[in-house]
């Protein structure tokens, strides 16, 4: 019985670790979304963005306007 | 009861021949320009006989040795579309000007055209240039090495409001609508405050609060008096200070809020503005705080920040608004302006998707925390100028725009039909329908006048068109659809 005891006891604290483990995983879930988000952008701007930035940025000179 | 405001934009963009062939920047705009005319879309040349750009609003006229020849002189492509716009080439840069807009929702779309006809007319001109060129657009305000070019607003006044009134009420607006009209960029110039990331594009170059230059001494407030409308009951505010935006909400808000302040304005509906003790060193100010808390210091001794400031004129123009009838569109500037407004004062950086100067700031921010970039690195200056590249697969404000990051307030399908079709609400209707129309019988269009030659008699035959608000799709559709040639509209219309 106090076997039952210590199982119930287990159980109890098992559920409780079980919601805590729930609430991290959705948490991390979204930052983990987010986190993709921001690569997933960061990588789409590097597939397009010139490829020798230093060189453009030398040779980008206008001429003054209004 | 305020008149009717009708109001237009000029971009002059920025443009780089990249490949194996150089190209001076004056001959690749003429290109660009040239281009898009050869497409079978106008050869009607500008019609300058209404133009004084050297005019000033405060009573005289000067002389300017520092203004180059004009673009006629130098036998610049110089045309008028059939949206109603004018494309040429303006200080060795491409200039898009919109169609006169009677709101700002439209004021949006013809805008964004202006982007996509450049777009269109670059990809041109690079067929013509040795294989390997590409011809690079940005919608943009400075090189970030000492050059400016501008994009201007343009707003129809009454004539009787005095122009010094204009000027007071005015500069603390302007001052403080950087909030969400900047662009944003790296850097400053001049050796101003040195500043990692400022709002404005523009702002460093801006010198004096009040005067009739445009390409140096730059002034808050510009005194260019040429109405292209007229002259007797108005004038063309000409609005130099501002940045080019892409965001739509951003050119929505500058030029609604504009709009409803010269509202207020005319009909003396502001209380007592706050007077900026330094209203060009207030401006730089703001343009490098990216708070919008910073202190302003006021004539009477007191501070107020650029929100504050904000605050002021929209408090007014909500009472203003309270007992009128309400434009749906009028109404949509003052609920974002609120917004945008309530956002600034707890974040402005989460402005990011409405304005361009936190759109940009946030990728930037994004790059520096992946890639540990100091502020100085040209990858960094690379993504704040490709931001306002205007082809949409390679411009990242286009693919940001894409992936949904950047609220649009107006359909692609819509800017796509402005970039041949006028607004139907303004003169502009009268001018681009007659262009497609009657194409070969015009030999000249400017903002107020068509010149026709059909042919009969020796003289050309000039139709005026003072009253921005007349020859819209209502006073003339029905005409400009019934008559099968450019004599018979000449006769109707003078008959």
């Amino acid at each position: 019985m106090s076997d039952g005891g210590q199982t119930r006891k287990g159980t109890s604290s098992r559920e409780e670790v079980e919601e805590q483990v729930d609430t991290t995983t959705e948490t991390s879930d979204e930052t983990e979304e987010l986190v993709e988000d921001v690569d997933e952008l960061l990588d789409e701007i590097d597939d397009v963005l010139e490829e020798n930035a230093e060189e453009f940025i030398k040779n980008y000179v206008q001429k003054g306007g209004q | 009861m305020a008149i009717p405001k009708y109001v237009g934009t000029e971009t002059e963009f920025g443009i780089q021949v990249v490949g194996p062939s150089e190209v001076n920047p004056v001959l690749a705009s003429s290109m660009v320009v040239g281009a898009y005319q050869s497409s079978g879309r106008s050869t009607i040349r500008w019609d300058h006989t209404d133009e004084h750009p050297l005019r000033d609003a405060r009573g005289y006229e000067e002389p300017d040795a520092h203004e180059p020849p004009t673009d006629e002189d130098l036998g610049l492509a110089n045309t008028v579309l059939t949206n109603g716009a004018r494309f040429y080439v303006d200080h060795a840069h491409p200039e898009y000007s919109s169609p006169e807009c009677s709101n700002a929702r439209d004021l949006v779309v013809w805008d964004k055209a202006g982007e996509r006809i450049l777009e269109d007319a670059a990809q041109r001109a690079a067929q013509s240039l040795p294989v390997g060129s590409r011809v690079l657009i940005h919608k943009n305000n400075t090189d970030g090495k000492g050059a400016a070019y501008g994009t201007h607003e343009n707003y129809l006044v009454p004539r009787a409001v005095p122009f010094p009134r204009l000027v007071t009420e005015l500069i603390p607006f302007f001052v403080s609508r950087l909030v969400y009209v900047g662009a944003g960029r790296i850097g400053n110039e001049f050796g101003l405050d040195a500043v990692p990331f400022q709002l404005s594009q523009r702002a460093d170059f801006f010198e004096v609060e009040v005067g009739l230059e445009t390409t140096l001494k730059r002034p808050l407030v510009n005194t260019r008096d040429e109405p292209h409308a007229d002259p007797e009951r108005y004038r063309r505010l000409h609005v130099i200070n501002g940045d080019a935006n892409l965001c739509e909400v951003a050119t929505f808000l500058k030029v609604g809020t504009t709009l409803i302040v010269l509202d207020m304005i005319e009909d003396e509906a502001l209380p007592e503005t706050p007077t900026l003790a330094h209203p060009v060193s207030a401006f730089h100010q703001v343009s490098h705080d990216l708070t919008g808390r910073v202190a302003l210091d006021l004539e009477d001794g007191s501070t107020a920040t650029p929100i504050e400031l904000q605050w002021h004129y929209l408090d007014a123009a909500k009472r203003y608004w309270k007992d009128r009838d309400l434009e749906p569109v009028t109404a949509e500037v003052l609920q974002r302006w609120e917004d945008v407004l309530a956002q600034a004062e707890t974040d402005p950086r989460a402005l990011a998707g409405q304005v361009d100067w936190a759109t940009k700031l946030r990728v930037l921010e994004r790059y520096r925390e992946r890639d540990g970039l100091d502020w100085h690195d040209d990858k960094l200056k690379m993504i704040d100028l490709q931001y306002h590249d205007v082809r949409r697969d390679k411009g990242l404000y286009n693919r940001l725009a894409a992936r949904g990051d950047v609220e649009r307030l107006v359909a692609e399908s819509e800017i796509q039909r402005a970039m041949t079709a006028p607004p139907e609400d303004t003169r502009a209707y009268f001018r681009g329908r007659c262009l497609e129309r009657f194409r070969d019988e015009i030999v000249a269009a400017g903002w107020d006048a068509l010149i026709f030659d059909v042919g009969t008699s020796e003289a050309l035959q000039r139709v005026p068109m003072m009253e921005p608000g007349r020859g819209t799709k209502a006073h003339v559709g029905d005409l400009l659809d019934e008559v099968d040639s450019a004599t018979e509209l000449l006769e109707r219309l003078t008959g």
